[in-house]
């Protein structure tokens, strides 16, 4: 009888510590980047991207659906903006992985060319293409709900990863090169 | 005037006349239909109580399917087509989302069950006295 008083007694320290555990685990989580409690997972995944055609920025050739299929190689797709801080960050993580040889083709969500064209000659240009979706149609069609996010095709342009949020250092070495590798 | 107030319903971000739709049934019909659509930017709002600018393109495209002829639903299922259930305020019953709304029969369950047992318990616990115990009550009390 007294045992199970004890125990009574005891449970709600052993329930909070547990809690307590489980959201010190979720938080460091956060902090190092593999969790994030707003993101939505994509409608895309495992799917054939959706149909469309944009328009080039300034005087650059743009891109569709099409033109990403007939790649036949992996491809990153990177909804940007001159705008958007967070594109700051992730910028030398597109470097290096262009600089690798990913194919990177970029949609310029909701800028104009001017803007966008002083972004890339102040940070660099890891792009082979940039389309521009300046009423962010396109960006819905997609499911994108806030810059910078990538999309990565395999050689069948099927979407088998989705950032919504910077692409850090970290993110492109421990899940898009193995990635890559795989599809290699 | 209460009247009036009352019938003005909930503050919407619609900030700009022209996005409304000059059917009035149609626009009673896409706000319904934006109410139940969450905003993806502010994640606690409705495409029809944010100022995202997200939020205000939703908004325009619930309106161009209503006045195209979609039925509530079929709008609705345009939007859950590219965000997924997560953008439904009301998620749906299915597979993944069966022990969100089994919640709160599982809770009253639980505490019923726990009811249940603590009272069997008690009421096993009244006894015949034994041998020992009737000779030691018969000393202490004289009978």
């Amino acid at each position: 009888m007294i045992d199970r008083r004890r125990a009574l007694l005891l449970a709600p320290f052993g329930v909070a510590v547990v809690a307590g555990a489980g959201f010190m685990t979720v938080l460091g989580r956060m902090k190092a980047g593999q969790f994030d409690p707003h993101d939505v997972p994509s409608q895309l995944m495992g799917r054939r991207i959706p149909d469309f055609a944009l328009p080039g920025m300034g005087d650059g050739p743009g891109f569709g659906a099409a033109d990403l299929v007939a790649l036949k190689r992996p491809v990153l797709v990177n909804f940007f903006a001159s705008w958007c801080v967070p594109c700051v960050i992730e910028h030398p993580a597109l470097m290096a992985l262009s600089k690798e040889g990913l194919p990177i083709w970029a949609i310029a969500y909701k800028d104009t060319p001017t803007a966008a064209g002083g972004f890339i000659a102040k940070h660099g240009n890891p792009y082979t293409r940039i389309a521009e979706d300046r009423p962010g149609r396109v960006a819905i069609e997609w499911g994108v709900y806030g810059v910078p996010e990538s999309y990565l095709l395999d050689a069948q342009g099927i979407v088998r990863w989705r950032m919504a949020g910077p692409i850090t250092a970290a993110i492109a070495n421990e899940q898009v090169r193995p990635l890559l590798r795989g599809m290699a | 005037m209460v009247a009036a107030v009352l019938s003005a319903g909930p503050a919407l971000a619609i900030s700009d006349p022209a996005e409304m739709l000059p059917d009035r049934v149609q626009e009673e019909r896409a706000e319904a239909v934006g109410r139940q659509l969450r905003c993806l930017v502010c994640q606690n709002e409705s495409i029809e109580d944010s100022n995202a600018d997200l939020a205000k393109d939703l908004r325009g495209l619930v309106r161009q399917r209503i006045a195209a002829g979609d039925t509530d639903d079929q709008a609705t299922a345009w939007v859950v087509a590219r965000y997924g259930d997560f953008v439904r305020l009301r998620p749906p019953v299915n597979a993944v989302t069966a022990l969100l709304w089994g919640s709160p029969v599982l809770a009253v369950g639980a505490g019923a069950a726990a009811v249940l047992l603590a009272r069997r318990r008690r009421v096993v616990a009244a006894q015949p006295l034994s041998e020992a115990e009737r000779v030691r009550l018969a000393e202490l009390t004289g009978f």
